[in-house]
């Protein structure tokens, strides 16, 4: 009984795994191909790879879209850590309703937001004479980012020890010290978080692209839409074969490192005992 | 804290590396480069041989903002908007006629595209820019029926097969308002560019009649379903059946007798825009014989420019330069989407979305 059960519970569970990974497991499939068909497997060649080396206009997409994106986040992260250290301080007559309206931008529909930022570059060119293009684009996403952040950082605020901060300024600490070593290492975790939802936030976004960055610049997934039209090349699968298998090697990394640490620690542990 | 210093580490790293990707690629990271003459371009995704673009930057020292948009709709929105500073763009012949109906195209400077030369007097003197003042067509081509030879038996030449019972769930109808409009208004005889009510009534009615059939209204998944005969028809431009061809031998294409449409995309200057001699350097080398050749074998879709054009179709078997270059006689049936006056837009939108919805 228990045995059909765990079964039971394998099949499942391979069965989520299916649908969450074969799309990708396709897409990658067809980067192989060695025709621009979507459908058809005619052989295997490594074309799209080489033409997406000498294209252009996705790789200048792809660049765009990488460096918006960790600006956007690592100024976002900065911005969104001081707001929530700033709201966490505040008495809670003026921080509730701070951070509902923090929230907004969350809830709200991304196309509110495109259109209303784009309403306010076009007003601001105007007067300022500047044109859209890389820099509103960066202003955009860190926009949409900051709200993340504080939304991740602020729960690691509250759950931490409020009297450490005057613990650290008794035992000598600036409040400055105070802030580097006490209060970031407490709500690093929660930085972090919000740091990583912040990039691929800003990885993911068209909507509020499509509408901010202007006649110059142009991210990858607006490059993608805009082959709606003819096609979408092959060289798509390729790139993102290329980023997904980045992603992973990096997270492998990562997890890896964690666990070598955490078995030194152990043991570490243990010779203390003995 | 030390996984912490590595996750910085990392998107450091990454950062460094996308930075640098940026500046093999001219800096596409700076807005305004500092001093260097620039054009921005907006064309279609997918529309040019990439290569091409190097190639303009490196013998004129112009760089090239080249940023891509999916319709003809869009393109105006974003001019609308005001945020947009193109300098060269590629609407299709209706929306160029519209724009210039509304003042958002510059006269283009023709000594500063000496090969324009190039271009043959057919793609000359269009309906859409009669006086030819603000235009240089890019590519032209026409609209038809692609069809799976094993699985419709009978001879194909008429519109009216889409509209046959016997195939439903079948047909794949075009995704865009003027062209599956036009499908209906070509069969039923009547212009495409019709202002009359009445004829657009019966084109929708037609329509909407024939929507149980359909298996779906498509843009680009058009591609996947007739490869891999998912549908045994389907509406779609010339030039991208030959693409479709090479992974289903069994397509066929087929200009209706009623005839179809005939379009020319063609590259323009907008108004305000900011570096209007380097968009006239680009337009003129993009009617050059090299980069019409050279986006020939790309794009496969008709060039304006005649020796180019004789040459690609002399590499080509017969039946596929007969789909590129039609007879004489099955253009002199086609027809162009002209502009059309306000109130017939709103009302194609209105019938568009009672027909989708």
């Amino acid at each position: 009984m228990k045995r059909e059960r765990r079964a039971g519970n394998r099949l499942f569970m391979a069965l989520i795994f299916l649908f969450l990974y074969a799309p990708i497991f396709v897409l990658i499939v067809f980067s192989f191909n060695s025709t621009k068909s979507r459908a058809v497997w005619s052989g295997f060649s490594l074309d799209w790879y080489r033409e997406l080396m000498q294209d252009s206009e996705i790789l200048s997409a792809l660049s765009t879209t990488l460096s918006v994106s960790i600006l956007a986040a690592l100024i976002a992260t900065v911005a969104g850590t001081f707001a929530a250290i700033g709201f966490y301080n505040m008495r809670k007559k003026w921080s509730r309703p701070l951070i509902t309206i923090n929230n907004i931008p969350v809830i709200n529909a991304d196309i509110a937001t495109g259109v209303s930022l784009c309403l306010l570059f076009v007003a601001a060119c105007g007067i300022l004479h500047f044109d859209l293009g890389y820099g509103t684009l960066l202003v955009a996403h860190i926009t949409f980012n900051i709200p993340y952040v504080i939304m991740s950082i602020m729960p690691k605020l509250y759950q931490m020890d409020k009297h450490l901060i005057d613990a650290a300024q008794d035992l000598g600490c600036t409040w400055m010290q105070a802030f580097y070593k006490v209060v970031v290492p407490e709500i690093m975790p929660g930085i972090i978080n919000g740091m990583l939802i912040a990039f691929t936030m800003s990885i993911d976004d068209f909507v509020i692209s499509y509408f901010t960055a202007g006649s110059k610049v142009q991210t990858l997934s607006m490059t993608i839409y805009s082959m709606t039209r003819k096609r979408i090349s092959p060289e798509i699968n390729a790139v993102s074969t290329l980023l997904f298998v980045t992603v992973l090697v990096l997270l492998a990394i990562v997890n890896m490192r964690e666990m070598q640490q955490e078995k030194a620690h152990k043991k570490a542990l243990v010779r203390a005992r003995q | 804290m030390k996984r912490v210093r590595f996750l910085m580490l990392l998107l450091t790293a990454a950062f460094a590396l996308s930075l640098a990707g940026c500046g093999s690629q001219d800096g596409s990271m700076s807005s305004a480069p500092a001093g260097g003459r620039e054009v921005n371009v907006c064309s279609w995704g997918e529309y040019i041989d990439t290569d091409l673009i190097d190639q303009f930057e490196e013998e004129t020292g112009i760089r090239v903002n080249y940023t891509t948009t999916e319709s003809n709709e869009t393109l105006y929105s974003l001019l609308k908007t005001g945020g947009s500073s193109y300098d060269v763009i590629v609407p299709s012949d209706y929306m160029v006629s519209r724009l210039i109906a509304e003042g958002m195209l510059e006269k283009l400077d023709y000594s500063n595209i000496p090969d324009f030369d190039q271009i043959g007097d057919d793609y000359k003197h269009m309906d859409y820019d009669p006086e030819n003042l603000y235009s240089v067509p890019y590519t032209w081509g026409t609209t038809g029926i692609i069809y799976n030879t094993k699985m419709v038996k009978e001879k194909v030449d008429s519109w009216s097969i889409l509209f046959d019972k016997k195939y439903k769930g079948e047909i794949l109808m075009i995704d865009n308002p003027r062209d599956a409009m036009g499908v209906a208004l070509m069969y039923l005889g009547y212009s495409i560019n019709t202002t009359d009510r009445g004829e657009l009534q019966k084109a929708y009615d037609l329509l909407r009649a024939q929507k149980p059939i359909l298996q779906a209204y498509v843009m680009d998944q058009i591609f996947d379903k007739l490869e891999v005969g998912e549908a045994a028809m389907g509406v779609y431009y010339a030039g991208d059946f030959l693409s479709m061809k090479e992974n289903n031998p069994d397509l066929a294409f087929v200009i209706p007798k009623e005839g179809a449409n005939l379009f020319v995309d063609a590259m323009c200057v907008p108004k305000g825009s900011k570096n209007k001699t380097e968009g006239e350097a680009w337009i003129n080398f993009m009617c050059s014989y090299e980069a019409s050749l050279a986006n020939l074998e790309y794009i496969w879709y008709g060039s304006p420019n005649t020796k180019a054009m004789n040459d690609f179709l002399a590499e080509l078997d017969t039946e596929d330069a007969a789909v590129l270059n039609p007879s004489k006689e099955a253009l002199a049936q086609g027809e162009m989407f002209l502009n059309l006056p306000q109130d017939i837009l709103n009302l194609y939108d209105e019938l568009w979305v009672r027909l989708k919805s």
